[in-house]
């Protein structure tokens, strides 16, 4: 009961903040984009090696920036309103559709990525919490700082010339084998092994940043009283560590990860590139490359409902593991 | 109509010799079946280049759009959608045979309509075609098979601009009553040609299929082919190393890697098929700076480049030094007399004391920006090595970077700019590449590749608009020579190269580059080792 009570507020209070965020954040990356230099027409015209000043003009006019700056923000507002996000001319398609066919292979990798990462993170930081001042500790903060400091494109890099060229057991590119239909155990195995890879890349740093996150709020809630109450009841020393030390360091350790899905999505633009990942990340690059802004705020705007969700979702989370805290 | 036989004739001689040309290909009959897995360096926007003339649209779209015309190696016309063709004595009436039972995808039978329909479409909405077919008045149709072009002027170049990909043939019922930049067939073309579309994953791929109806019934041969985007440069490197990809083209590496890259035993590299469009690469004056509207500034800048060392520098090797406005490619109209301004640093300093820059504080003259055009690799390798040259002459040139749009916005519409390492496709013919660039009528701003230096001559002027509406070859081509040598002479830019495109290719791909614009063509012939 109480906690439905929790559930039902955050809900309310997000739902109270969410509006305001992401109106703000339209129309403040909208003004940013215009300080942009150049325009879609000019890169539509320059990508053909040949134009003409009717082309111009042409193209000016279909993409609708021939207009005032306002009447392009307002018609972009109006239009979401009806929950519509436009329609692109260099796409030729509709900013929804093109963002819809991005979104999943986008939310696939940052999942997986963000899966990996934590699992990995808490697994390494638990035992190096559990053989603090030992040489298992000594070892995994070497590995932990490497990850720490190799940037993640180097490491999807260093993992194709390995994987897929040295060894040739993980394909470099794309996310599915193109042009030969699969279906059931073999289109999942097909997919997991292109996912491997930019999935590790884009999870190495923050792997780093989880193990370092869970070993030192291990070691601190050692130091709680009621870890010292858990043992002098007799409690096998692994349910003390999984049931009360775990389940208090993970506070931390998920708040960090709710902000760093943000990072993520910057993330995701290089590894999706480097490892030809169809996702939103490449498409929100092509986006900037090609001025094309009516595909670009649909992308941050969905971006931001996905950050937004996250945030909840943690809060919730946050709710469940530490029943202290008051969702207000 | 005299030059029907001769046009005919020679088509059907050159036939004949590509034929013993690709001997070594008629020793192992083709075979049939296998998937082709094409590398393109980017997503196009369209699949059907009707509206555009960008690189991605060119490579996709003969796939399944054809043209009336290909084109041997010399840009020597041959039969594709018109069976024959002949140009009148005056050079205004152009009439083609069409090729008889010829069926669209959807079924419905290809005839002259659909020409006369998609030439005057280019005339209106191609960033190309506006000029290539602005003379003409009328697309006479006296019977399904037979279309007459007719001219208000000649239009020398015309011939030779109706491949599939420049001049594609669309469907008329398709386009009719649609706006052609937004139709759906812009994504799932329908066309006479070789391939079928069959899906377009946005971000990754396009894939078509086999015609089994198409009017050649021996072609196609692969049964599929798999257009993969990948954006990234080394990527595809490796997907040329373990076989994940089959063929691409304008040299799709890093320059870098091409040597580890040749040592593989699988990969074949060939310069068949590139002599549809060369490139010129140039250092361009803003003739309105304050620096270079001075000739002796602009010579003594010629004067420091060593065009020979640039290209082994900056290209590898793969490029061919070019002093003039025209490529070396374009045989019959390229100057091959050496630049005025030999490379001389002693000229140079002594015309820039002249020219009132003498050397001061720290030995330096002047410092001045350098912008670059980003869209290929080469641009900032380049713009380095000018950086470098020009610095020997007390010249201190800041290399400054920005992205395509800020690059068009800063030369074309603010016109900011001092100097600029930009590049030109002459195209097929000098009247429609390189005309735009030199002729003082087209310095338009907002308008990207016009006139960016502002020259304006009226002789050239003379000798470009003469040359567009000449007919006798001789004539033209000396009207061309002479417009190189003004340009070479006067400076508005300093050309510097023409680059070497490289097809990459595994050994099991066999006939893909058989026309002059290569992959750009339809690709029916092409066929795979199984």
């Amino acid at each position: 009961m109480r906690m439905g009570r929790r559930i039902a507020a955050t809900l309310k209070r997000t739902a109270i903040h969410a509006g305001p965020t992401m109106l703000g954040i339209i129309v403040i990356d909208f003004l940013f984009l215009q300080l942009m230099p150049g325009d879609a027409a000019d890169v539509m015209a320059t990508e053909a090696g040949a134009a003409t000043a009717e082309t111009v003009a042409a193209l000016r006019h279909q993409f609708g920036i021939d207009q005032p700056v306002l009447t392009q923000l307002l018609n972009f507002l109006g239009h979401l309103a009806h929950f519509d996000l436009g329609y692109s001319p260099r796409f030729n398609t509709s900013v929804l559709d093109l963002i819809l066919q991005r979104l999943p292979n986008t939310l696939l990798l940052m999942v997986t990525a963000l899966s990996f990462a934590l699992l990995l993170g808490i697994v390494l930081g638990s035992i190096m919490a559990a053989w603090a001042g030992k040489w298992q500790d000594r070892l995994l903060s070497v590995v932990v700082l490497l990850l720490y400091s190799m940037p993640g494109f180097w490491v999807g890099l260093m993992a194709i010339v390995l994987f897929s060229v040295k060894l040739g057991w993980l394909p470099n590119d794309g996310n599915e084998t193109i042009g030969v239909p699969l279906t059931g155990f073999a289109m999942i195995a097909d997919r997991a092994a292109h996912l491997v890879l930019p999935a590790l890349a884009l999870a190495s740093f923050f792997i780093a940043v989880y193990a370092r996150l869970t070993r030192a709020a291990m070691l601190e809630v050692q130091r709680q009283d009621f870890m010292r109450t858990a043992r002098a009841k007799g409690l096998h020393p692994f349910l003390i560590q999984m049931r009360h030390a775990l389940r208090n360091a993970l506070v931390p350790v998920t708040t960090v990860a709710g902000m760093h899905l943000g990072n993520l999505l910057g993330g995701a633009v290089v590894v999706e590139t480097l490892f030809g990942w169809p996702g939103m990340g490449r498409l929100a690059l092509e986006a900037v490359l090609a001025r094309d802004f009516s595909v670009l705020l649909g992308v941050l705007l969905l971006s931001s409902l996905l950050v937004i969700v996250a945030n909840v979702a943690i809060d919730l989370l946050h709710a469940w593991l530490d029943p202290r805290v008051e969702a207000a | 109509m005299t030059m029907r036989i001769d046009l005919t004739r020679r088509a059907t001689l050159v036939g004949l010799s590509t034929m013993a040309l690709s001997g070594g290909a008629l020793a192992h009959p083709p075979k049939k079946g296998g998937t082709l897995t094409f590398l393109q360096t980017s997503e196009p926007n369209t699949l059907v280049s009707l509206t555009t003339t960008a690189t991605p649209a060119l490579t996709n779209s003969a796939k399944v759009t054809e043209g009336l015309l290909e084109y041997d190696y010399d840009i020597k016309p041959r039969a594709s959608l018109a069976t024959e063709w002949s140009i009148s004595e005056d050079g205004k009436t152009y009439t083609f045979k069409l090729r008889p039972n010829v069926k669209f995808h959807d079924g419905k039978p290809f005839t002259s309509a659909d020409v006369a329909y998609s030439i005057q479409l280019l005339k209106t909405v191609h960033p190309r075609g506006r000029n290539t077919f602005a003379n003409v008045t009328e697309v006479k149709t006296p019977d399904p098979l037979t279309a007459i072009i007719e001219l208000s002027k000649p239009a020398p170049y015309l011939i030779k601009a109706l491949t599939a990909a420049e001049s594609p043939i669309v469907p008329k019922h398709v386009y009719e009553g649609a706006d052609p930049l937004t139709t759906q067939n812009n994504n799932a073309p329908i066309g006479t040609g070789p391939y079928l579309f069959k899906e377009w994953v946005r971000g990754s791929h396009v894939i078509y299929e086999r015609n089994p109806n198409y009017w050649n019934p021996d072609l196609p041969r692969i049964d599929r082919m798999v257009c993969k985007f990948v954006v990234d440069a080394s990527a595809r490197s490796i997907a040329f190393e373990n076989g994940s990809g089959d063929i691409g083209y304008r040299t799709p590496v890093a320059l870098p890697d091409l040597d580890r890259l040749k040592k593989l035993p699988q990969l074949v590299f060939e310069t068949d098929g590139t002599s549809y469009s060369y490139n010129v690469q140039l250092l361009q004056f803003n003739l309105d700076s304050q620096y270079f509207k001075n000739l002796k500034v602009r010579q003594a800048v010629a004067h420091a480049i060593d065009r020979a060392a640039m290209v082994k520098v900056v290209m590898y090797g793969y490029g061919t030094v070019c002093a003039s406005p025209i490529a070396p490619g374009l045989k019959e109209f390229h100057d091959p007399t050496p630049s005025p301004y030999n490379f001389d640093l002693k000229k140079a300093e002594q015309l820039l004391d002249e020219a009132g820059f003498p050397r001061g504080a720290n030995k330096i003259r002047f410092k001045v920006p350098m912008d670059f055009n980003p869209v290929a690799d080469d641009g900032r390798k380049s713009a380095e090595f000018l950086r470098a040259a020009l610095s020997r002459i007390g010249i201190q040139v800041e290399v400054r970077a920005q992205d395509l749009p800020a690059f068009a916005k800063r030369i074309y519409t603010d016109r900011d700019f001092d100097f600029t390492y930009n590049g030109h496709s002459n195209l097929f013919d000098p009247t429609v590449g390189v005309q735009r660039v030199y002729w003082s009528k087209n310095f338009k701003k907002g308008v990207p590749f016009s006139n960016g230096s502002n020259y304006n001559n009226p002789k050239v002027d003379a000798l470009l608009e003469g040359a567009a509406i000449e007919i006798d070859p001789a004539k033209r081509r000396q009207m061309f020579i002479d417009f190189q040598k003004i340009v070479a002479e006067e400076l508005p830019d300093v050309s510097l190269y023409s680059p070497l495109y490289l097809t990459i290719k595994n050994k099991r791909v066999h006939e893909d580059s058989m026309t002059a614009d290569g992959v750009e063509s339809n690709m029916a012939q092409v066929w795979l080792d199984s």
